[in-house]
């Protein structure tokens, strides 16, 4: 196997995906916010430097030209960059592509990636911190992606971008540098396939983005106190792979589910109203929710750190559905 | 003044003004009787701005329109019946009644994406616009909206993208207010854009842009003709602003229609309700073309009258075909929501 970083399996993915096909154009941003590694980008610009385009701050206007280059034969990947600034483009992600193929009754196909980062990035604030997924899940039309590691992030975006969807990818700043296996001429990984993240037999963890990583790390510690953690990433929300999860859950029969949305009707709160309605009967505890509390993001460290799916309530919420 | 085309154009264009206006006119009595619901928006005044303009593209490029579409699909040569049953809800209709009167989509004809927000397209059109440009395919994007469009933000963020990138699209504002009317009426234009004319938006961003009367069908043919021809010459965008006067059956929430359209009214207009004589007598384009062509000698009245009865009976089978047609199954709503 190979270790690699996050950001360079995605630049890897992005480099392999414009030699494959010229009809991919990336359209602002450098894929990566405001992280060091801005050397792989301009990599990037140089040698495409006619399919990569820097629009004027007008995120309505270039997530619909994207939208529309994608009805006429492009395959654009629009770099959103921080989550929040959906909202400015949001009629356009919402109310068009979103729309498109089944309005015109199957006529028009809607190939567009629209690439973000969500959640607390430190030091983000209430406008800079939006994780968008949940409100996207609730506007049909959108395929949603989250990855969790530079395998993932690498087999991802090329289904993300081979798709004839619009397509959501949500990605999270504090992966950038985390190294993982990333085998050399890797497949793509399908959208709709969960993959378990770590094997265990007492309880459930699902995780999606970030917090799949966090979850690990909360789950190597309660190996002292003989809690052996199962960790269940979805890795997209729409198709959403209900089968992977059930067999876990029906195995350990408890289930905590970490997301960084907030609270109220949230991801945690659609996956947890899913496995209630497949399997109640399976359930040997209440299903136990740790999301963003339902206030907007503070900016103070200690005030950010204090909202977020901690890693002392990620464990206590273990604990207590163990009970 | 007429378009400078040949005989056999100009009556073309006379048939397809008709099928226009004889299509609208008819859907207005189906929605009184609920045979189909929802709200609906028609073209009826402005079929000597559609005509002429859609005339001057390549079977190729792409366009885009909004709930005001019925004229442009039609114009483009669209399907009467397949039309009629999408505003139906019928699942004969273009989009299989998933998209209705707001959102009628013919990709054969170019329409890719038909949005009832008033600016939605305006940003797609520079992307297929876009997409043209970087495939080397010479195609041109036109994007057809109402003056209302450009009171939205998306308007400005897509002038200034297609002029920073010199993208070939036409952008032709149809607006159909030219003496104040509809959700301002009464008000003149420059109570709801503090731009005025409305061509000073898109000089801003510096795509150039010129007015055009769009009763004027020779006018409006001249005009997009040398637009269209500075796109495909690689010029960048252009803005054309084509001035209309309201339908005045169009000004009420719903569609109401005082009279209907007969070409021998164009000749006398004494039989007409008073309230909306006047525009019959002199804003509305068919009825001006009509007379511009018996006065050119390019047709007798005899011949028209042909072309409309035709019309009139096409129509009366188009509404037949789509009253006719079966609704979808309901099971569809939730399929095909997904390529």
């Amino acid at each position: 196997m190979r270790e690699i970083a996050y950001y360079e399996a995605k630049f890897e993915a992005l480099n392999e995906i414009m030699a494959a096909d010229p009809t991919v154009h990336l359209i602002n941003g450098t894929f990566l916010s405001l992280s060091p590694h801005r050397h792989v980008y301009q990599a990037l610009a140089k040698k495409y430097s006619d399919r990569i385009m820097s629009p004027p701050i007008s995120e309505l206007g270039f997530c619909g030209l994207a939208t529309g280059a994608a009805m006429a034969g492009l395959r654009p990947i629009v770099d959103i960059s921080t989550g929040s600034f959906i909202f400015e483009g949001w009629p356009q992600v919402a109310n068009e592509a979103a729309n498109a193929f089944s309005m015109s009754g199957g006529q028009t196909r809607v190939p567009v990636v629209f690439h973000l980062f969500h959640g607390l990035r430190g030091g983000g604030a209430a406008q800079h911190s939006a994780s968008p997924q949940a409100m996207l899940w609730n506007n049909p039309g959108l395929e949603i992606v989250l990855p969790s590691s530079p395998r993932d992030v690498k087999g991802l975006l090329k289904s993300a971008t081979a798709s004839d969807n619009p397509t959501i990818f949500v990605d999270h700043v504090q992966l950038l540098d985390l190294k993982g296996d990333v085998p050399e001429n890797d497949t793509p990984i399908p959208l709709g396939v969960a993959d378990v993240k770590r094997k265990g037999s007492d309880v459930t963890v699902i995780a999606t983005s970030y917090m799949v990583q966090r979850c690990l790390e909360v789950a190597e510690k309660l190996v002292n106190d003989r809690i052996n953690v199962e960790v269940v990433d979805p890795r997209t929300l729409v198709p959403f792979d209900m089968a992977t999860l059930m067999t876990s859950v029906e195995k350990t029969g408890r289930v905590v589910i970490v997301d960084e949305t907030h609270q109220s009707c949230g991801v945690a709160a659609e996956i947890a109203a899913r496995i209630v309605e497949t399997g109640f009967d399976k359930l040997k505890a209440p299903i136990r929710r740790v999301a963003t509390l339902d206030v907007p993001v503070p900016y103070s460290p200690p005030l950010e750190d204090y909202i977020g799916p901690r890693k002392d309530r990620i464990m206590e919420a273990i604990l207590a559905v163990l009970r | 003044m007429l378009p400078q085309v040949p005989r056999e154009t100009l009556l073309d264009f006379c048939r397809r003004m008709f099928v226009i206006r004889h299509f609208e006119e008819s859907l207005v009595p189906l929605h009184d009787k609920g045979v189909f619901g929802g709200h609906y928006h028609l073209y009826i005044g402005q079929e000597a701005t559609g005509v002429p303009a859609l005339s001057c593209l390549r079977a190729d490029d792409y366009l885009f329109t909004t709930h005001r579409n019925h004229g442009h699909l039609l114009a483009r040569g669209a399907d009467p019946k397949r039309l009629c049953a999408e505003i139906l809800g019928r699942a004969d209709g273009y989009n299989k009644g998933k998209g209705g009167s707001f959102h009628t989509v013919v990709t054969s004809l170019g329409f890719l994406h038909t949005s009832a927000v008033v600016a939605g397209i305006i940003p797609l059109a520079t992307g297929t616009a876009y997409a043209a440009k970087a495939l080397k395919n010479g195609r041109i994007t036109v994007c057809l909206f109402g003056d209302g469009a450009l009171e939205e933000g998306a308007a400005p963020e897509a002038l200034n993208l297609a002029s920073l990138w010199k993208l070939p699209v036409l952008f032709l504002c149809e607006n159909n207010g030219k003496y104040g009317a509809g959700r301002a009426a009464g008000a003149a234009q420059s109570t709801t854009m503090a731009a005025f004319p409305l061509t000073d938006l898109p000089k801003a961003y510096k795509v150039p842009a010129q007015q055009v009367d769009g009763l004027d069908s020779g006018a409006v043919h001249i005009t997009i003709s040398q637009a269209v021809e500075k796109i495909r010459g690689g010029e960048g965008p252009q803005f054309v602003e084509a001035q209309t006067v309201r339908w005045p059956g169009g000004e009420t929430n719903w569609p109401v229609v005082l009279q209907n359209t007969n070409s021998s009214l164009a000749w006398d207009v004494s039989g007409v309700p008073d309230k909306v004589r006047e525009w019959y007598r002199s804003c509305d384009p068919l009825l001006i073309y009509i007379r511009e062509l018996v006065d050119a000698k390019q047709a007798t009245k005899q011949e028209i009258a042909d072309i409309e009865n035709k019309v009139k009976a096409d129509i009366a089978d188009a509404v037949e075909f789509a009253v006719a047609s079966p609704y979808p199954k309901p099971e569809v709503a939730a399929q095909e929501y997904f390529a």
